[in-house]
């Protein structure tokens, strides 16, 4: 009996102290210095973890994310933060958080380098996020599938309603995915409310798919799975880049675009890092990274050069789109359960 | 007094007064007394935090039995030691905090901002431990379980366990169901939330609008258990009872979905069925079908969770199918039954038990299946992507992710009611110890003409979305450029030869080396868990047995995503401070895999005779060792089945860790979605590959350490062999 019992008793302590170690293993963890929630592309992310720690010596640990995962693990961890920066992502959830109070308020020496929609940006928030790139919302199409249903060119909002696109265009649902949000904010903002459900309806039917992710659509273009779609430029430049036959539009009635932004978390750990960081992804020779990582999006320093193959800012209409507005969370949900009711649930 | 109860005694005493009582700070650099004496409760307690000194008094209270030893009363002060300690441990962890009092009521009675604690550490977790033990072995000196305190602190540590990982996490955040955005009690919000027209809406049947994302999840889930339990029954048949040549490519063949990490099973039908997809473009040339989008909505959900879950159903279902005794049906044919008759009235209702297990964790997989509806479900809704959504998407509500949470959890937990109804109380037993039972008999020819149909064309259909993965690895961008390359694999693996020694550049090594530990340290405690579990579930009877079946089931139905920020939620502040480590994800994958060892574990063990077990314990064997060499032998395939399965979720699941990963713990599933994000399918096709062949060893390894359950019966082949004449007294 006492054999037994010895057993089951070494069985258990044996099972604890396995489980012990781990935790050990995990408080070994952040002897870094800095951590950071990375909400772009793996490339990208870890161009900028590498240049900044060989530039610092500062050891970056980061997890990449998109800016949605993000975001829900901020605010998860509010009462106990684990991350320093949160760098890169759609403006939106930056604007969320800093409307939460989670994230916190940092005036850089570098702001007078920045571009105006980045200052506006971090003045919208009360300077908890600021903007690190921009990039404008647009659609493509694949040029061999247009050219074999005779669809001829594509140049505006407009075009995408014509009947022969009947379920050829793909975009994303604004409940899951930012981009398909900034379109319906854009559509809303350049014809009024209206008018502007007026045409997603219309567009409804020549919807074959609401994806869930933002740059779906991009992909299922360049792979030949419907003929346009709507996707953020620098999205559908990466497919071009990739030689997909594939055409970039910047639509003529004018666009909206996002901020990519940067914030610090409320609490960080490790706050004087952070905002070295901040300061040092705020310069020309940190944003040059983006597009060696093959991301096109417009950077916000002045004096960066700005990738040839990027959508050049000033060949596109931007609109003056009010962020403040269609960023904050009631009119956010207001538009949303609109589009619910009166789009999503219209038959075909 | 045992020594096993002395041992825990003295645990509880070096838990609190030698080992380090709290977590470590994770930025200061530990000297050895750290580690050991000067950061211990004793200590704390002296110096200042006198919350801690009460956890004397029962320490001490256990003492008493050893000093005066008496039989009568010493059950009673084991049991007040337990009680009284854990209620202290768990009453200051929670009502004390990282910035002081968490409970507004003594924030008003003694000020703010109150003392401050860090999370427990070692030492609160081994005396917390030995806490629960002196307790379990308390009981068992009152009688409860025969006196068995094995089995009274088994039953102890599994109930904590699913308190602490299951019960504590889903009320965090099944809480919020109930709150409104500012963390209110609002139940009429939760009403309007749960009585959504999106959710239960009907209008499908009558025009042609969308149905409700209830109605879309429970149909899928119902079609892909019907699907997987018959698949995996044809499979299990000819794997068992037929004279197939192939059987071991078939075994292979069937395991392999559940080796494919998400993503990859959708992309392959993508590539294949799409719109521009390879078979698309013959059936176009050839037969001039036209080229459609049918790919993206329910019918390619379904076949990629056919895909993706056949195999779980394959192995829950050949255990039963081997031990079902030939006997019986030997006894049918004598009554002169024909074969059909045989296979419809004996054979096929003793796999009943096996049946119901299979339909309910292909049911259940379905619902809580995230990948591949994100990938094809196209306009075809299910929960578990809402949820994510509601999580993670534009709405960030994490009220209405609750809320549809507990439809799905309502969904899953109906199945298992009713499975339990239709099992009812019958006997399945057909493994005893009676010696040789006879040689199974083959197959009727429909039934083996029906399996042969079934599963040949789903093996070829398998063997076709695989030959996409492989070549798909090797392309430049399957789809659109067939150049062959290995660039993916030189991006993702590629080791460099430094001075000194080998260095890993590759941008994959970093998440595949934390997923294997992850996974292997994972698996063997999921089975062992699980295991346990069921034993306690099958072979003992205790109270509120029901509730603790129903305890072991609830992570398997909470969707992951749910699983992750709950995770974050209960685990982020003290008393339980774990966010960020390795063991968090280790956790997170034993209670959410457990399930699977407690069901097949329980299929398993009410085939095996519990005469077997009595006969062990009449020669004086304890219930411990009656399990290691009775139980545990004879539960092999069990064992395997829960090893495997573990294992390999562990490298496969994404939604639940989405959120638990960290820069060191980064895992190769949200490392390959980063990459299908950034429409890098080579990659993260490559990626899977390398996965899948390092699951395809780990398995080998398993089967072989495990071994192969060895069953008094002859083969058609062979004589008696030594074994069945062993295994007759």
């Amino acid at each position: 009996m006492t054999v037994k019992k010895n057993l089951a008793a070494a069985t258990m302590l044996a099972g604890t102290m396995t489980a012990l170690s781990f935790m050990s293993a995990g408080a070994a963890q952040a002897q870094g210095a800095l951590v950071m929630y990375c909400g772009v592309q793996e490339e990208w992310c870890r161009a900028m973890t590498n240049a900044f720690e060989r530039e610092t010596g500062i050891k970056v640990s980061m997890t990449r994310k998109s800016a949605g995962e993000v975001y829900a693990q901020v605010k998860a961890e509010a009462a106990n933060p684990r991350a320093d920066i949160w760098w890169g992502g759609t403006g939106d959830p930056h604007m969320q958080a800093a409307e939460e109070g989670i994230t916190d308020e940092y005036k850089s020496p570098k702001m007078g380098e920045l571009q105006d929609w980045a200052v506006r940006q971090w003045e919208q928030s009360k300077g908890r996020t600021v903007g690190i790139y921009s990039g404008a919302l647009g659609f493509g199409y694949n040029t061999e599938l247009a050219q074999s249903k005779k669809i001829g060119d594509l140049k505006c909002w407009a075009d995408l309603l014509k009947p022969e696109l009947k379920d050829e265009v793909q975009v994303a649902d604004p409940n899951s995915s930012g981009t398909a949000y900034t379109l319906l904010a854009t559509i809303v903002q350049i014809m009024g409310e209206d008018k502007g459900f007026e045409y997603l309806k219309a567009l409804h039917k020549n919807v074959n798919q609401y994806t869930k992710s933002g740059a779906a659509p991009a992909k299922a273009m360049a792979l030949g799975e419907t003929t346009a779609g709507i996707a953020f430029m620098h999205d559908i430049v990466t497919m071009v880049v990739d030689k997909a036959p594939v055409k970039v539009v910047a639509p003529c009635e004018g666009t909206g675009y996002e901020i990519g932004s940067m914030s610090i978390i409320k609490g960080a750990k490790n706050l004087d890092n952070a905002k070295k960081f901040y300061d040092w992804a705020l310069t020309a020779d940190a944003q040059k990274l983006g597009a060696e990582a093959k991301s096109y999006q417009v950077p916000s320093n002045k004096n960066t050069p700005i990738p040839p193959q990027a959508p050049k800012l000033n060949d596109i209409k931007l609109i003056n789109f009010d962020f403040a507005k269609y960023g904050s969370s009631a009119e956010r949900k207001r538009l949303l359960s609109k589009w619910d009711n009166e789009v999503k649930n219209l038959p075909k | 007094m045992s020594r096993a109860t002395l041992g825990w005694i003295v645990l509880g005493w070096v838990g609190f007064a030698l080992l380090p009582w709290y977590g470590f700070d994770r930025n200061a650099v530990h000297t050895l007394a750290d580690y050991f004496v000067s950061g211990s409760a004793l200590i704390h307690g002296l110096k200042g935090a006198w919350w801690l000194l009460p956890i004397l008094a029962p320490l001490c209270l256990a003492l008493i039995p050893v000093i005066r030893p008496s039989a009568e009363t010493k059950g009673n002060w084991l049991i007040a030691s337990g009680v009284l300690g854990l209620a202290l441990v768990v009453l200051q962890g929670f009502s004390i905090g990282l910035n002081g009092w968490t409970l507004d009521i003594l924030r008003n009675l003694f000020g703010e901002p109150g003392p401050s604690q860090a999370g427990m550490g070692y030492g609160a977790a081994l005396t917390a431990t030995a806490f629960l033990i002196v307790l379990c072995h308390g009981l068992a000196a009152h009688g409860w379980c025969r006196g068995d305190a094995f089995v009274t602190s088994s039953i102890g540590v599994v109930i904590a366990l699913i308190i602490v990982f299951v019960f504590f996490p889903v009320t965090t955040i099944l809480a919020s169901a109930f709150a409104d955005n500012n963390g209110n009690f609002a139940p009429y919000e939760f009403f309007a939330k749960f009585m959504d027209r999106s959710i239960w809406g009907l209008d499908c049947l009558s025009s042609d609008l969308r149905c409700g994302v209830a109605w879309n999840t429970l149909f899928l889930g119902l079609l892909v258990g019907v699907g997987t339990t018959a698949l995996g029954l044809a499979f299990a048949l000819i794997a068992t009872r037929t004279g197939f040549r192939f059987k071991k490519l078939l075994r292979l063949m069937s395991v392999l979905p559940i080796i494919t990490p998400p993503f990859v099973i959708g992309l392959a039908l993508i590539l294949l069925f799409g719109r521009s997809g390879a078979l698309s473009a013959v059936l176009w040339e050839w037969f001039g079908v036209p080229r459609s989008r049918w790919i993206y909505g329910l019918p390619g959900v379904f076949i990629a969770q056919l895909l993706a879950f056949t195999p779980i159903a394959f192995l829950v279902l050949i255990g039963v199918v081997q031990g079902i005794s030939p006997t019986l049906e030997e006894a049918s044919q004598t009554l002169r039954a024909k074969s059909w008759t045989t296979f419809w009235t004996v054979t096929l209702p003793l796999m009943r038990p096996g049946l119901a297990n299979a339909f309910l964790l292909g049911f259940v997989e379905s619902l809580a299946d995230f990948g591949n509806p994100l990938v094809l479900g196209g306009n075809y809704e299910v929960l578990s992507t809402k949820i994510f959504f509601a999580v993670v998407g534009a709405q960030q509500d994490q009220g209405r992710a609750a809320v549809l949470s507990i439809i799905l959890l309502a969904f899953t937990l109906g199945a298992f009611w009713l499975q339990h109804a239709w099992l009812g109380k019958k006997v399945y037993t057909t493994v005893t110890g009676k010696g040789d039972a006879g040689i199974p008999l083959p197959l009727p020819r429909r039934v083996a003409l029906a399996s042969y149909l079934t599963a040949l064309p789903w093996a070829l259909f398998t063997v076709a979305v695989y030959a996409v993965i492989v070549v798909g690895a090797f392309v430049r961008s399957m789809g659109r450029d067939y150049t062959p390359t290995f660039e993916h694999f030189v991006t993702a693996f590629r080791v460099e030869r430094a001075d000194w020694g080998f260095y890993f550049s590759g941008s994959a090594w970093n998440s595949f080396f934390a997923t294997v530990k992850v996974a292997a340290l994972s698996a063997p405690l999921t089975a062992a868990i699980g295991l346990l579990t069921a034993y306690l579930l099958t072979r003992q009877r205790f109270s509120g047995q029901r509730a603790f079946e129903f305890g072991t089931l609830l992570s398997f139905a909470i969707p992951g995503t749910v699983v992750g920020v709950s995770y974050i939620l209960a685990f982020n502040v003290p008393p339980i401070e774990i966010t960020g480590t390795g063991f968090i994800l280790v956790m997170c994958f034993v209670f959410r895999n457990m399930p699977v060892g407690v069901r097949s574990g329980i299929a398993t063990l009410s085939q095996i005779d519990k005469s077997l077990d009595e006969a062990s314990l009449t020669l004086g064997a304890g219930s411990s060792t009656t399990m290691r060499r009775v139980v545990l032998p004879l539960l092999r395939p069990a064992i395997v089945a829960s090893l495997v399965y573990s294992f390999v979720r562990a490298m496969t699941a994404v939604s639940a860790v989405i959120f638990l990963v960290t820069a060191e713990y980064n895992m190769a599933t949200t490392y390959i979605v980063g990459r299908v994000e950034a429409g890098e399918f080579g990659l993260a096709i490559a990626y899977s590959t390398v996965l899948i062949l390092v699951m395809l060893v780990a398995i080998a390894v398993i089967q072989l350490a495990v071994g192969e359950r060895r069953l008094g019966r002859r083969s058609a082949s062979t004589a008696p062999s030594p074994v069945a004449v062993q295994a007759v007294p």
